[in-house]
């Protein structure tokens, strides 16, 4: 990067922040259903219908019920898909169709807050889900606090890192139809092959060790513990996945929207 | 420049009416400009007395976009309280010069001032005190007339109140402070301009930037966008230009310059312009015959053929028009004034650009 967008981050990114928290307002009674209602269908679906086929699953020395098993895996899947489709698509709607950054632009905003303010926004709304599926989810006595209560910040954790690759590929994508490909790729194998539907345990080895690389593999079994109430220090690895991811792929996705988008 | 004001010979500006003083009282935070024999010379003075600097300054400005220059190496200077001009066809490099001074684009190379301040070193502070409207609707969408000025206002670090004092006075100077709650997609085109114009002034600018702000509306909204840039000039707001509205140029721009593949062609007030590029009228012929070809060929007069339509620039007015009517094209033979659109079409060509 140039010496331009050396400069070109201060906190004013939180204006950028406050943009989309403006328009979050005016629909939050439409952004709040989903991660009000999407719980309550998987856990009747899984948890009703299909925990009678599975019964208990064996978690590290736990016999959990399955219910219990996906209740942290739903929350972690809801951080990623919030900040991964908010800096994918509505990021791009903004950036191509609306021309919001350009109108930004010619403002004292940098580019680089212009991002920063928008993944910072999509690490937010993982948040605000985290928080809306919680309350559900802990009615059913499924989140042992008051360990529960640090999945919110791992949340903003996970929100950073799936917002971040999710801002990497709005800045490579050439059209809005080409998302098809990381969501097929990247996003389906993690919802499906991450310990969030059944133990990473259950998988032939080599697959395992796959597993081991998606970043949502780590923030499930984060979640996860975190919901059991059972911490030890080897979490931190977990955590400190996540934050090399986020320290790889936040100024990377900078990097690729500085090239496409200044010119 | 150092000299005592008392020793220039200040020349009225052509817009101010004869019954005015020369110099007035200088408002405070205004800037006085004074024109002198030479329109090239200006003085230009800040309220609190001191010489101010060009607004813009650009030195052999370039821009390239991989083997393509878009903007090959310009050169010229904004004065305060001037409405300048650039104009050129599409594709000359006008929206590219605008973006190097609003910091949109690093420009290849070359020297950029603006306030006498560097760019890029100063680049946010220049930012924060100029106005851009861009050519591309970037209204949001997702938010309200109104909230689309409150908004872009944070963006300036503008207070709350402040900024809703600000908008509401904005929206009724615009004439859209009935339609402050509705959404951006509600407006028509001429009312989302007349928005983005608003919201180009929410920082009170000292430079307001418009690339093409009338293009693409109709006669009624353009001249109500016309009215207010009218005013904002009266009020001594330092204006750049872009258009391929001639009509725009010779009203609103004091000086101007044209550009074509990165150049400068000429540079000038639109009035000068027209005089030393093609004089001070056009003679055009529908349909010419070869006599008159063979007449205006034998007296070496100016003229551009067109085939279907011969056009003879001149001086001499009346007593040429009245020989090439009754002698050459009793129909089809009209005699009118030098436009901007004249120079301009001269100098660029005809051509189509796509």
């Amino acid at each position: 990067m140039n010496g331009m967008s050396s400069m070109g981050l201060s906190r004013r990114f939180l204006r950028v922040w406050r943009r989309n928290a403006t328009v979050y307002q005016r629909i939050w009674k439409v952004s709040f259903i989903p991660p009000l209602l999407e719980p309550l269908f998987y856990l009747l679906a899984f948890g009703v219908g299909l925990s009678a086929l599975v019964g208990s699953v064996f978690y590290r020395d736990l016999e959990v019920s399955y219910v219990n098993f996906i209740a942290p895996a739903l929350i972690a899947i809801s951080i990623m898909y919030n900040a991964f489709f908010e800096n994918t698509y509505a990021s791009f709607v903004r950036m191509y169709y609306q021309k919001t950054f350009d109108g930004m632009m010619a403002t004292p905003l940098f580019l680089e807050e212009i991002i920063t303010g928008e993944i910072v926004w999509g690490a937010t709304k993982s948040v605000i889900a985290t928080a809306i599926m919680m309350g559900v989810i802990s009615f059913f006595g499924l989140i042992h606090y008051p360990h529960g209560l640090l999945i919110v910040p791992l949340a903003f954790l996970g929100g950073i890192a799936f917002g971040s690759i999710g801002m990497f590929f709005t800045a490579i994508v050439p059209s809005i139809e080409m998302f098809n490909l990381p969501i097929f790729l990247f996003v389906t194998p993690m919802f499906l092959f991450s310990g969030t539907f059944f133990p990473i345990e259950n998988l032939p080895s080599w697959a395992q060790k796959l597993a081991i690389l998606l970043p949502l593999a780590h923030l499930v079994k984060l979640t996860r513990s975190l919901s059991f109430g059972v911490i030890g220090t080897n979490l931190l690895w977990n955590v400190a996945y996540l934050a090399i991811f986020c320290l790889v792929f936040f100024p990377l996705a900078l990097f690729k929207m500085h090239q496409r988008l200044i010119k | 420049m150092t000299r005592r004001l008392s020793s220039l010979r200040l020349r009225r500006p052509a817009t101010a009416k004869q019954n005015q003083p020369m110099i007035k009282a200088i408002p405070p935070t205004g800037v006085m400009v004074f024109r002198l024999k030479n329109p090239a010379v200006r003085v230009f003075l800040k309220g609190n007395g001191f010489l101010m600097e060009y607004v813009i300054e650009a030195e052999n400005l370039r821009k390239k976009f991989g083997d393509l220059v878009a903007v090959d190496g310009i050169s010229f200077r904004v004065v305060p309280g001037e409405c300048f001009g650039m104009l050129g066809p599409n594709g000359a490099g006008k929206t590219s010069t605008i973006r190097m001074i609003y910091g949109f684009s690093p420009m290849t190379s070359g020297h950029l001032k603006v306030f006498g301040l560097d760019i890029p070193r100063d680049l946010r502070d220049i930012k924060s005190r100029i106005g851009v409207c861009q050519q591309e609707n970037t209204l949001d969408p997702d938010l309200t007339v109104q909230q689309n000025l409150e908004v872009f206002a944070r963006y300036f670090d503008i207070p709350k109140s402040e900024a809703r004092k600000k908008s509401q006075e904005l929206l009724q100077f615009i004439a859209l402070d009935q339609r402050k709650n509705a959404r951006v997609n509600e407006l028509s085109g001429g009312m989302m301009r007349r928005l983005i114009l608003a919201r180009a002034l929410i920082n009170d600018p000292e430079l307001l930037i418009l690339d093409e702000p009338t293009t693409g509306l109709d006669p009624q909204s353009r001249h109500q966008v016309w009215e207010r840039l009218d005013e904002l000039r009266s009020k001594g707001l330092t204006i750049l230009l872009t258009t391929h509205n001639m009509d725009e140029a010779s009203r609103l721009c004091d000086r101007l310059f044209i550009m074509d593949h990165g150049h400068i062609l000429v540079q000038g007030t639109p009035l000068d312009l027209i005089r030393e590029h093609v004089g001070h009228d056009v003679i055009e012929v529908a349909g010419p015959n070869n006599e008159l070809r063979t007449y205006v060929q034998s007296r070496g007069l100016e003229h551009e053929d067109l085939g279907h339509r011969l056009i003879v620039y001149g001086q001499e007015g009346d007593v040429l028009f009245r020989t090439l009517s009754t002698q050459y094209c009793r129909e089809g033979c009209i005699l009118r004034m030098a436009t901007l659109e004249d120079v301009f079409l001269k100098l660029t060509g005809r051509e189509l650009r796509e």
